[in-house]
C-alpha cells in the first residue's frame, strides 16, 4: 500500500515527528511504500540542519534524511511555513527539499492513505 | 475509517470529540499522551469502557511502556498493538482521521 | 500556483473527497490560518473539498473579529472568499456551536449546520481527512 505522511510539529517540543518516524519505519518493514513525508506548520523545523541535539539524544533530522535516502522517500518542507520560520535552502538538511503545499494535496491524491502526526 | 487520538483525556477534550463524531464501529487508536486514557482506575476509565462496546479500541504499546503503564493495567476491551500493528490497522480500516 | 506545479505522481483525473476538520480557535495558535491555506490549495487541485468546523474551530467563523489591537491579520474574511474557489461545502457541528452560545447568525459565512451524527456519517465517506 502507498502511504503519505504529514508531520505538523518540530522534532523536539512534541512527539509527533518521532511517532511519524516510527510509523514510517514500521510501514517500510512491512513492505509498504512511503511516497512522501510532508512537513507543515512547525514541522518544517525537522529540516533544519543547524540543529544540534545533545550527543546522547536521538537526532531526528539526521534520521529522517538517512531513512529517506535508503528508501527513496520524498521529504518535502512547506515553503510558506518554512520561510516564516527562517528555514531556507542553505540551511536545509540532507534529504529534504522545499516546495509548495500542492505537494501535500498531491500525495493525498496519489497515496492510498494519508496519516497526520501533530499536536 | 480509523481515528487516532494522541492527547491525555485529563488535559484536552480530544477523546470526547472523537467519541462524539467517530461513526460507531470505527477503530480508535490511542497513542502518545492518549495512552493515559487506556490505564485502568482513572476517571476516564468508565468513558473508555463504555465506548469500547461501540468502537474497536487499540492502544500503542511502546507509548504505554514509555509512560510506565504495563499491559495488565490496560482497561479491559482495549487491545495493545506495536507500530507494526498501527500500520496494519491503517491498511485494514481505511482513511485515518487524526484528532489533534 | 496551479501553472507552476510540477507533479511527481500520476493523479490525472483522480478526484478524491477531502475533508478539512477545523477544531482550533484562530490567533491563539497558527493552525487555523495555515489550514485555510491548505483548503485553498486543495480546491486548486479540483478535489471534492469540504470543510467542517468543530469544537473551537467554530470560533474561526465568528463575526466581528477585530485584530488591530493584537497586530495580527484578521483572516476571517477569507472564509467568505472560499466560494470563489469552488469550496462551497462548509459544515458546522450543531453541538459545538450551541456549546459556545452561538447560532448561525453569528457566523461570517453561510454554512450547513449538522448534528454530530450527521457529520460523523459525512466524515466516514471521506477519502482524506485533514484535521487541525
Amino acid at each position: 500500500m502507498k502511504f503519505g505522511i504529514l508531520v505538523n510539529e518540530g522534532p523536539f517540543t512534541h512527539q509527533a515527528s518521532d511517532s511519524a518516524y516510527q510509523f514510517v519505519k514500521a510501514a517500510l518493514d512491512k513492505g509498504h511504500e512511503v511516497l512522501r513525508v510532508f512537513f507543515y506548520h512547525d514541522g518544517v523545523n525537522n529540516g533544519n540542519k543547524l540543529s544540534e541535539p545533545q550527543a546522547d539524544d536521538r537526532n531526528l533530522i539526521k534520521l529522517w534524511g538517512e531513512l529517506a535516502k535508503e528508501h527513496k522517500i520524498d521529504l518535502v518542507v512547506c515553503i510558506a511555513a518554512a520561510l516564516r520560520r527562517g528555514i531556507k535552502d542553505d540551511i536545509l538538511a540532507d534529504g529534504f527539499r522545499i516546495s509548495g503545499l500542492g505537494q501535500l494535496v498531491e500525495v493525498g491524491i496519489a497515496a492510498d492513505r494519508l496519516v497526520t502526526f501533530g499536536d | 475509517m480509523m481515528h487516532t487520538v494522541n492527547k491525555s483525556p485529563f488535559e484536552r477534550n480530544v477523546l470526547d470529540s472523537c467519541l462524539r463524531l467517530a461513526k460507531k464501529g470505527s477503530v480508535i487508536l490511542l497513542y502518545e499522551d492518549a495512552v493515559y486514557a487506556a490505564a485502568a482506575g482513572t476517571t476516564a476509565t468508565d468513558t473508555v469502557k463504555a465506548a469500547s462496546n461501540e468502537y474497536s479500541f487499540y492502544v500503542l504499546g511502546p507509548d504505554l511502556a514509555a509512560r510506565g503503564i504495563t499491559e495488565d493495567q490496560v482497561v479491559d476491551g482495549v487491545n495493545v498493538v506495536d507500530y507494526g500493528g498501527f500500520v496494519d490497522l491503517v491498511v485494514e480500516h481505511g482513511p485515518v482521521q487524526s484528532w489533534l | 500556483m496551479e501553472d507552476e506545479f510540477e507533479g511527481t505522481f500520476d493523479t490525472e483525473g483522480v478526484i478524491k473527497k477531502f475533508m478539512f476538520v477545523n477544531r482550533k480557535a484562530p490567533y491563539g495558535t497558527i493552525y487555523a490560518l495555515e489550514s485555510l491555506e491548505t483548503v485553498l490549495i486543495s480546491a486548486a487541485f479540483e478535489q471534492d473539498t469540504s470543510v467542517a468546523f468543530v469544537d473551537d474551530g467554530v470560533y474561526q467563523l465568528k463575526k466581528g473579529q477585530d485584530t488591530t489591537g493584537i497586530n495580527m491579520k484578521n483572516f476571517s474574511p477569507t472564509y467568505r472568499a472560499l466560494e470563489g474557489y469552488d469550496v462551497e461545502k462548509l459544515y458546522v457541528e450543531k453541538e459545538s456551536l450551541e456549546a459556545r452560545g452561538l447560532t448561525e447568525d453569528d457566523l461570517v459565512v453561510d454554512v450547513e449546520v449538522l448534528s454530530a451524527e450527521e457529520l460523523s456519517e459525512l466524515m466516514d465517506e471521506q477519502d482524506v481527512v485533514l484535521s487541525a
